[in-house]
């Protein structure tokens, strides 16, 4: 079919909220997932503050045992699931293509359902609150206790709104697996392309085998509570529970570290003026340690009662996983050696996240130490472990991220100086509430208890802690503002402004929707580099004299913006993604509310019909036009 | 390309920072403190998991100087210099290094393997033999119980207990485990790690404390799986004493109550009938020893746990705390839970359901002053 108007050959970028709702660019919909986490960042956030106020001093009365109860499973669910899983989604969407020198996902419109189920998902979780109550079963959503009172709906909110979260990024995963795998421009084979997408890859991996695991779990859950059957309570298993979530659960640690590890690997080169020490290495630790995250689930559970010699076996599996961890560490350190190294900000929250990775992982090693992780476990040690993992490593992985790439997604620059200001503020305030924890963790404090009683010794610590976590709160604000202020007036940046590596240095910031004029022919890792620098014989770059300064144009060597674009086919804008999630979105609801739900369900399931036969007739069309 | 904004000497910031982590991760090594801590062990047990805990803490404080050094080193000296125009040596990497920094973590971590390992069969071995003292205990939301099932009273009733174990000197106990509802975990740090106390199964925990305790400072611990509105507050205390402390101890609690004839213990035992709808006590009165409230069991592989609905009374005016462990017992903290125990305590009572054995805390019966007095009376009689 040639359809042959003007008009088509360059697709505009409409505005308007409903350009949005329909949009299939996935730069638009890695944008929407970003604004979405952070929203729900500052929700969790908020969340985790009234936490702290209540800690504060011995029998705090700030928060009643049962608002406690659901504040912090909330700040759990909503931190993992709705902040770092989808901001991971975000540069996804948003790089792989660009990343792999290509115009879009390979499924554009269920690129764009995955988000609005996402979407609908943390409605319906966040909205728990105001109807009848959040989940207060803690977010690993223990057995029989989450099984226990069927009297509340909170559990079903839970049982409901992971179920579809998980439904949204096993779509969401499928998709970028299929990018990688089919869309990557001509010449970028696997071991081309850059370290973020291939930690994106891995993760997708992750998602696709463990998300089942954990949503035959929540079935069984679900079932339990609302049909009688006894999986888990009653004659049931509660340690089967335990065993489906944690081979859940702990790859979904690295779904959440890995896309952060990714990012830095992206950094840590460019502003280092050399190539990624040991990138075949960098590439294979991270698939290691995926394929071992499957392996170490049984560490989560040492004092459940699984024998001497399970408990062993995962130990010395523990053990390992820290092995390609330190490999990554090693070659970012070895990335810097002997390099140019410029403490712009991306760079100074990548070196913040390495320095603090390095105290996560180590005292994961002790939890691997498993009679000594007899103490640990479930004590306020465990807690700063993981927020030295997830909020060292992975927030000020993201935070790194967001600045490095804000020019590309505006043209303009973060301001410096606020930038720096988030930054030491970050760092000192995560320091100062996280690592008192270990010290509560060692002299006694169990994890999720909303008071403790006086002469423990407790408060010194936990004040310290409180103090530190408003710190970390004003950091935000700074950073919220200064996204906010430097989107319209921000320094500009040109296209380039880092001297970068990858292939979204080489089109013009903000991106046009289709991408690339020309999709590039690839020919070495970090091709973007090799275009601009060549070695001499010592091995040092030289700037190659044909190519200007920090703005090198979209490689405007093609002389012209119209005489490649007549095989360049953009997908057309469609609202039936949304209509499909929100059909399934008001299933979910229903859901919830069993038996009186069922009706509920059942103009979900009509509107999830609606969707999905108008998606699936929906006539090709071309340029945004619609029949 | 765009030049450096500003550049002044991050690097030695940056030491600062490092200095300051370091010092805290010493202090968290150092700072054993508190009656509830992991780190001044009491017996054997938690001292071979401490010991354990030191020897992986050096290492580990080892290589973190080791990496944090050589991340710092690298900053500083790397740093983009303004006189310098020259690039970098463009390596892409160097494969006999990545195996160095691959093969040297699996050897370090291949050494503490076997202590890891011989330390986890330590710890879970199950103490035998007629010295060992064998407790079963059932976890319940929210509150713990105890039963020393070789401990036998004259009138044939072993010795049963509340959120206060009673443990003689440098002997071995061996803690037989299940619960009553959802999953708890024992966890006393000064003498053990914790073990999960689950539904459906038998777990077991080895105890053995060095020396007794004084009477008011008893070892503290806690629920530490999270089971529900009041898992902060199902806390438990351990008295250690010597054996001949013990045995005094365990002579008084196989003893009846004695039922009250006159004065205000009459009138409180008249309005103890309230109170046995869920607790038990073991009283000996005209006709003779019985008990005038329910007794429940529990049978899980095999064994059969008291499992009752709250926690026996017959020797509550001997415990220090009540409410599990929470509050001091005494005579204004028992009047505040008399007149209103979710005021206290945070619980489900609306959700009890007695014929189904549910219980999810103590209601609020609207006792009056006088009734609420006299209890007190009652209960702190019975030593």
């Amino acid at each position: 079919m040639v359809i042959d108007t003007s008009k088509d050959l360059v697709p505009a970028r409409p505005t308007g909220i409903w350009s949005w709702i329909t949009t299939v660019d996935h730069k638009r919909i890695g944008m929407m997932y970003g604004i979405t986490a952070l929203v729900a960042f500052f929700v969790a956030g908020l969340q985790a503050l009234l936490i702290r106020l209540q800690l504060t001093n011995a029998n705090g009365t700030v928060l009643s045992a049962d608002a406690y109860n659901q504040l912090f499973t909330m700040h759990g669910l909503t931190m993992l699931l709705i902040v770092v899983m989808p901001v991971g989604a975000a540069f996804m969407n948003y790089f792989i293509p660009l990343h792999i020198g290509a115009r879009d996902v390979a499924f554009p419109r269920a690129n764009a359902f995955s988000f609005w189920l996402f979407l609908f998902s943390t409605v319906i979780l966040l909205s728990s609150f105001v109807l009848g109550g959040a989940p207060d079963g803690g977010w690993f959503g223990y057995a029989p206790l989450s099984t226990q009172l069927e009297e509340y709906v909170r559990m079903d909110y839970y049982a409901v709104g992971a179920q579809l979260l998980g439904v949204a990024s096993i779509m969401a995963s499928a998709n970028f697996i299929a990018t990688v795998f089919t869309m990557r421009a001509p010449g970028m084979s696997l071991m081309r392309i850059p370290v973020f997408t291939w930690m994106a890859v891995v993760v997708s991996f992750l998602l696709i085998f463990s998300l089942p695991i954990f949503g035959v779990g929540l079935f069984q859950m679900f079932f339990d509570r609302n049909f009688g059957t006894q999986f888990f309570g009653g004659g049931g298993d509660p340690l089967l529970w335990q065993h489906l979530f944690w081979l859940f659960g702990h790859p979904e640690v690295y779904v959440l570290i890995l896309p952060a590890m990714g990012i830095v690997s992206e950094i840590i080169p460019v502003f280092s003026r050399k190539p990624l020490f040991g990138y075949p290495f960098v590439v294979f630790s991270g698939i290691a340690i995926g394929f071992m995250g499957f392996g170490v689930w049984a560490h989560h559970m040492y004092t459940a009662g699984l024998g001497p010699v399970a408990e062993a076996g995962f130990g010395v599996a523990t053990m390992m996983i820290a092995v390609p961890t330190g490999v990554k560490i090693f070659n970012w350190i070895g990335t810097m050696w002997g390099g140019k190294i410029r403490f712009e900000l991306p760079m100074l929250f990548s070196i913040g996240f390495v320095s603090l990775f390095v105290i996560g992982g180590l005292s994961g090693v002790t939890h691997s130490v498993v009679p000594s992780d007899y103490q640990q476990h479930d004590s306020y040690y465990v807690v700063a472990h993981f927020h030295y993992v997830l909020f060292g490593g992975g927030v000020f992985g993201f935070v790194a991220g967001a600045y490095y790439w804000f020019p590309k997604w505006t043209g303009r620059f973060l301001d410096k100086r606020q930038g720096l200001w988030h930054f030491w503020l970050m760092l000192i305030g995560f320091n100062l509430t996280f690592a008192p924890m270990h010290i509560l963790g060692l002299n006694g404090m169990p994890r999720r208890t909303y008071r403790y009683g006086e002469g423990l010794g407790f408060e010194f610590w936990n004040q310290v802690a409180t103090v530190g976590s408003f710190i970390i709160g004003l950091s935000f604000l700074i950073f919220a503002w200064n996204l906010i202020r430097s989107r319209k007036h921000g320094e500009l940046a040109g296209d380039d402004p880092w001297d970068g590596r990858t292939l979204e240095w080489s089109i013009s910031s903000p991106p046009p929707v289709h991408n690339f004029d020309e999709i590039p022919v690839v020919e070495h890792v970090d091709d973007y580099w090799h275009r601009k620098y060549a070695t001499d014989e010592e091995g040092r770059a030289v700037r190659m004299p044909d190519v200007s300064g920090g703005t090198v144009a979209a490689d405007t060597d093609t002389g012209g913006d119209d005489s490649h674009e007549e095989d360049m086919h953009m997908p057309s804008p469609s609202y039936y993604p949304i209509v499909a999630a929100a059909g399934i979105g008001t299933m979910g609801y229903g859901f919830v509310y069993l038996p009186v739900g069922w009706i509920v369900v059942g103009i979900g399931a009509l509107i999830t019909m609606w969707g999905v036969f108008g998606w699936s007739l929906e006539p090709v069309t071309r340029g945004g036009e619609h029949e | 390309m765009k030049p450096t904004q500003r550049n002044r000497e991050p690097a030695g910031r940056f030491r600062v920072v490092a200095l300051v982590a370091v010092l805290g991760l010493s202090l968290a090594a150092c700072s054993g403190s508190g009656p509830q801590t992991a780190l001044n062990p009491e017996g054997p047990i938690a001292d071979s998991i401490n010991d354990l805990w030191q020897l992986v803490f050096i290492m580990a404080t080892v290589v973190f100087i080791i990496v944090q050094g050589g991340l710092f080193y690298a900053m500083g000296r790397f740093r983009e210099r303004k006189d310098d125009e020259s690039e970098p040596v463009q390596l892409h990497g160097n494969t006999k290094l990545e195996i160095a920094w691959t093969i040297i973590p699996v050897v370090i971590l291949a050494s503490i393997g076997y202590p890891i390992v011989r330390g986890i069969f330590d710890v879970r071995t199950i103490p035998e033999g007629p010295d060992v003292l064998q407790v079963q205990v059932t976890g319940h939301q929210w509150w713990w119980e105890f039963e020393y099932v070789d401990l036998v009273g004259d009138d044939g009733r072993t010795l049963v207990t509340a959120n206060e174990l009673y443990i003689p000197e440098r002997t071995d106990v061996n803690l037989t485990m299940t619960s009553a509802d959802v999953i708890h975990s024992f966890w006393v740090p000064v003498l053990a790690g914790k073990r999960d106390v689950v539904p459906n199964r038998v777990t077991n925990l080895t105890l053995h404390a060095n020396n007794a305790t004084p009477p008011d400072q008893p070892h503290p611990g806690q629920c530490a799986e999270y089971c529900g509105l009041a898992h902060a507050d199902m806390r438990f205390k351990v008295h250690v004493r010597t054996q001949a402390d013990f045995d005094n101890w365990v002579e008084g609690q196989l003893a009846p109550a004695a039922e009250p004839t006159e004065g205000a213990a009459a009138d409180g035992y008249a309005a103890f009938t309230t109170c046995i709808a869920c607790h038990n006590a073991t009283v000996a009165g005209s006709d003779g020893v019985e008990d005038v409230g329910p007794v429940r069991t529990l049978e899980v592989d095999g064994v059969t746990f008291t499992s009752s609905l709250a926690p026996d009374l017959t020797h509550f005016g001997s415990r220090m705390t009540f409410g599990a462990g929470t509050f001091e017992n005494d005579r204004e903290h028992l009047a505040r839970w008399l007149a209103n125990p979710v005021d206290l305590k945070p619980m489900r009572p609306e959700l009890n359901d007695i014929e189904a054995g549910r219980i999810l805390g103590m209601p609020n019966f609207n006792l009056s002053d006088e009734d609420i007095d006299n209890l007190i009376t009652l209960l702190e009689g019975w030593k």
